[in-house]
């Protein structure tokens, strides 16, 4: 391949600014022919905006970018993909209604004039699976297949055509074990014919085996490239947050209260038969993968998916099946993880979206501004976002609306469902410290997170799901990473 | 699962997936065209003899034609509900470049026709892009847009003929296009016939046939994969209105007038034929084969209403009401094709 000295992808000064916001601030990078280089940061912290501007998907407001010393000029993903760059998205760019084959030579369908050639692109397509050693149907709908199959047609689809530059953001996140060690086996190879991989992943120990360099962006700046070899997780991890981790988690105290829901072998949809109970004064964590069922049960609970079989008991009282507003009538409150969609009304102001929460309630008929205020405190909003409209505020303060509205009335027991997606550290810290105030202060609340760090350093008590099913429940000191991990792909149910 | 689930439980279970089944592989137009075919078999006579189905078949060439287009656009996530406004200024247009061509050159009919079509043809596929534009560029909901210039495109066409149609163009024009036969068989339907093939050989043999159900797939995706959704887009609507301004010049030739009023519901119709024929409103999903049946069906479900001497009102109602059915079904076909997982 090409001189090693040389860059394969060059970028200078990279500035992304949405409307109230820097993504990402003056942030220089390069990546060598045959390098994995790993991007390291917390949520928020501009990978993702980096990555989506070297794969074309967006245009940087300022700044430079060479690929293989030709300037790129044009941001489309087609001119990304012509010079070799492909990227593989979390949210997967495969089409649902067409089958594995049509999604693998999706815009570089072989063709005459026009006319599709099927027996080429059939070639293609198993060809590209012989490279990642795996069979999937190529007639089936991508609808069809499990997220894991779906990540693999993702990864087959970014080999295609004459590859330069691999992007890869979280690829592991849906993949079992043996899947993700077929994974690292084909980056050894891209490696080896001088491919440059950009590896986007949280996983520490991951990257420590596969990683040549690390490039640490926190609040949309670079932080530095640093080689891989010999950095202690310790010292990412400082260098991710810039202060010592674990600070950012609150110990929570554990008053033993009494138990407030009991759910009794529960199926819904992706659900089959979970059994669980929550205690006031105590944070329940729920983990798993993306699927494994931790946030449908609790959907289900609230009455959002169908229940459709099992039971439900709240405080005594049989809600099995209930209505959405009778489970938040008997006192449950859920914060769904998708505020944009299903959390707030981002066309009315931060108080609008708080006074929601209050509907019914006496607070809302007298004082709500003060009650309000109150809120906005409680959540550490400052009270001159109060009156903007959501859509305007930052992810951050997104979310501690969305918190707010939680706090309109008296709730016995709060779900949190990824209450921290995609916001900075200091909210998440603010965050937390709600959380731990509503624990010590009585409540019984549920941490529903596919932040395997934070639900595990919230939680009392953890469950983890796999498959639908409750794979395992850890308490207090049998928390760790190691004994969580390896219940994610577990299907038999342990006896709690 | 409980243990104690009983064999017959099971049996229904079983029949209901079967059930389950067959409405994802062909949606719910099979069930319906038999249900069709029993009520107006036993409602009358004439109903289901040759000489009546044959007629329907040609009777829903204009239907055909125009359901076409709206699948494409259908399959995009889109709608068009301004096809019944171009094919009013198709009849329109092409009837005044007749007559206006008719003083230049009075002799040559050929070039007159020509001119007659080509023009209309040529107006028509500027709504589309019209249409397209708004969607595809400017982002306007697929139903605004199109609903907007349906308005605007029947307004042009009351003004240029003052509401009045316009006749006296070549009687070659009727003869040909309305009345016609090629080797026998009606020029109309040998038109509807080609425009199938070639509808169906453009999306199932050709790279624009897949961007097309990409799009319309997942629209993120499609772009993410490098396919310009704009171009795609525009093609779709301007492919809608063609096929939509090929039915205005034979519905033209049939009332050997142009006329603003014609394709008043075929908007509605054509959704339907659609809907029933297995194209989900949702995008991404949809056969030709499964549309030309669907508009068959509406067509015949007509015969056999007019046959039952059901009034043009009363119609009006049963088709409503037989379109929101389909869209119902729709939904859950839907759902058990891509929310299952």
């Amino acid at each position: 391949m090409a001189d090693l000295r040389k860059p394969i992808v060059e970028a200078r000064g990279l500035t992304k600014r949405y409307p109230g916001v820097v993504a990402l601030d003056r942030v220089d990078f390069a990546l060598q022919p045959g390098e994995v280089h790993v991007l390291f940061g917390e949520n928020g912290a501009g990978k993702s905006t980096l990555i989506s501007i070297l794969a074309g998907a967006s245009t940087p407001t300022s700044g430079t970018i060479e690929i293989a010393g030709d300037p790129v000029t044009v941001f489309t993903v087609r001119n990304a993909r012509r010079l070799g760059v492909s990227a593989v998205f979390q949210e997967f760019s495969l089409v649902p209604t067409q089958t594995v084959l049509e999604n693998l030579v999706l815009g570089e369908e072989p063709a005459t004039v026009g006319f599709l050639r099927r027996g080429e692109g059939r070639r293609r397509a198993e060809a590209l699976f012989a490279a990642l050693e795996r069979d999937i149907d190529l007639d089936r709908p991508v609808s069809q297949l499990s997220r894991g199959e779906q990540q693999l047609v993702e990864i087959a689809k970014a080999m295609r055509g004459d590859l330069r530059v691999l992007i890869l953001d979280e690829p592991t996140a849906s993949l079992t074990d043996r899947e993700t060690e077929i994974l690292f086996g084909l980056i050894a190879r891209l490696k080896a014919r001088g491919v440059g991989v950009i590896y986007i992943s949280h996983r520490i120990h991951e990257f420590q085996r596969i990683a040549d360099r690390i490039t640490v962006l926190r609040d949309g700046r670079h932080l530095g490239a640093v080689p891989a070899a010999g950095l202690s997780e310790e010292q990412l991890l400082a260098m991710m947050t810039g202060r010592v981790m674990g600070a950012i988690y609150p110990e929570i105290g554990r008053p033993s209260g009494p138990e407030v829901l009991k759910v009794e072998e529960l199926s819904a949809a992706g659900v089959s038969g979970a059994s669980f109970a929550i205690r006031a004064g105590e944070v329940t964590g729920f983990a798993g993968l993306v699927g494994s069922g931790k946030s449908r049960v609790w959907r289900a609970v609230m009455g959002l998916n169908r229940t459709l079989a099992g039971k439900v008991v709240l405080a005594g009282k049989d809600m099995t099946g209930a209505r959405t507003n009778a489970v938040i009538a008997a006192g449950v409150h859920y914060l769904p993880p998708d505020r944009k969609n299903e959390g707030l009304v981002l066309t009315a102001s931060a108080s609008d979206n708080i006074a929601l929460g209050m509907l019914g309630t006496d607070s809302l008929r007298r004082r709500a501004g003060a009650a309000i205020a109150g809120i906005a405190k409680t959540v550490g909003l400052e009270r001159s976002t109060l009156r903007r409209l959501v859509s305007q505020l930052s992810g951050g303060n997104q979310q501690k609306v969305l918190f707010g509205k939680g706090f309109g009335r008296d709730y016995a027991i709060y779900v949190f469902d990824e209450p921290t997606v995609g916001v900075d550290m200091g909210t998440r810290a603010q965050l937390y410290r709600v959380i731990k105030w509503l624990a010590e202060s009585g409540k019984a609340v549920v941490v529903i997170s596919s932040d395997l760090q934070e639900v595990m350093s919230l939680s009392h008590r953890l469950l983890i799901f796999s498959a639908g099913r409750i794979s395992a429940e850890l308490e207090g000191e049998e928390i760790n990473e190691a004994a969580a991990l390896s219940r994610f792909f577990e299907r038999k149910k342990a006896v709690a | 699962m409980n243990l104690e689930t009983t064999s017959s439980a099971r049996t229904s279970f079983r029949a209901a997936s079967a059930a389950k089944l067959l409405l994802m592989r062909v949606g719910a137009l099979p069930l319906f065209l038999i249900a069709a075919l029993v009520v107006f078999t036993l409602a009358s006579p004439q109903f289901l003899t040759a000489q009546n189905i044959v007629n329907v078949a040609r009777q829903s060439v204009y239907l055909v034609l125009v359901s076409l287009g709206q699948m494409i656009v259908l399959l995009t996530g889109g709608f068009d509900l301004a096809v019944g406004t171009t094919i009013a200024l198709t009849s329109v247009i092409s009837a005044m470049i007749m007559l206006s061509a008719m003083t230049i050159v009075p002799d040559s009919v050929g070039l007159i026709i020509a001119a007659g079509c080509l023009g209309a043809m040529a107006v028509a596929v500027l709504v589309g892009l019209t249409n397209g534009t708004g969607v595809a560029v400017f982002g306007v909901s697929p139903f605004i847009m199109t609903l907007g210039v349906q308005s605007a495109g029947a307004g042009v066409a009351l003004f240029l003929t003052g509401g009045v149609p316009v006749t006296g163009f070549p009687h070659a024009f009727g003869d040909t296009f309305g009345f016609g036969r090629i080797f026998g068989v009606p020029v109309t339907v040998a038109i509807a016939v080609v425009a199938i093939a070639v509808i169906a050989i453009f999306l199932y043999g050709t790279r624009f046939g897949r961007h097309l159900y990409a799009v319309g797939g997942n629209v993120k995706a499609a772009k993410l994969s490098g396919i310009n959704t704009t171009a795609t887009l525009l093609i779709a609507y301007a492919a809608s209105a063609l096929l939509a301004s090929i039915d205005g010049l034979l519905l033209t030739a049939r009332v050997e007038s142009g006329e603003a009023n014609l394709g008043g519901t075929i908007a509605l119709q054509s959704i339907a034929a659609c809907v029933i024929g297995g194209v989900s409103l949702r995008g991404g999903i949809g056969r030709v084969e499964g549309v030309v049946l669907g508009a068959f069906f509406i067509v015949l479900i007509q015969n056999g209403m007019d046959l039952m001497q059901i009034g043009s009102y009363m119609q009006m109602v049963l088709l409503g009401v037989l379109l929101i059915v389909a869209v119902i079904v729709d939904q859950v076909r839907y759902r058990l094709l891509i929310g299952a997982n």
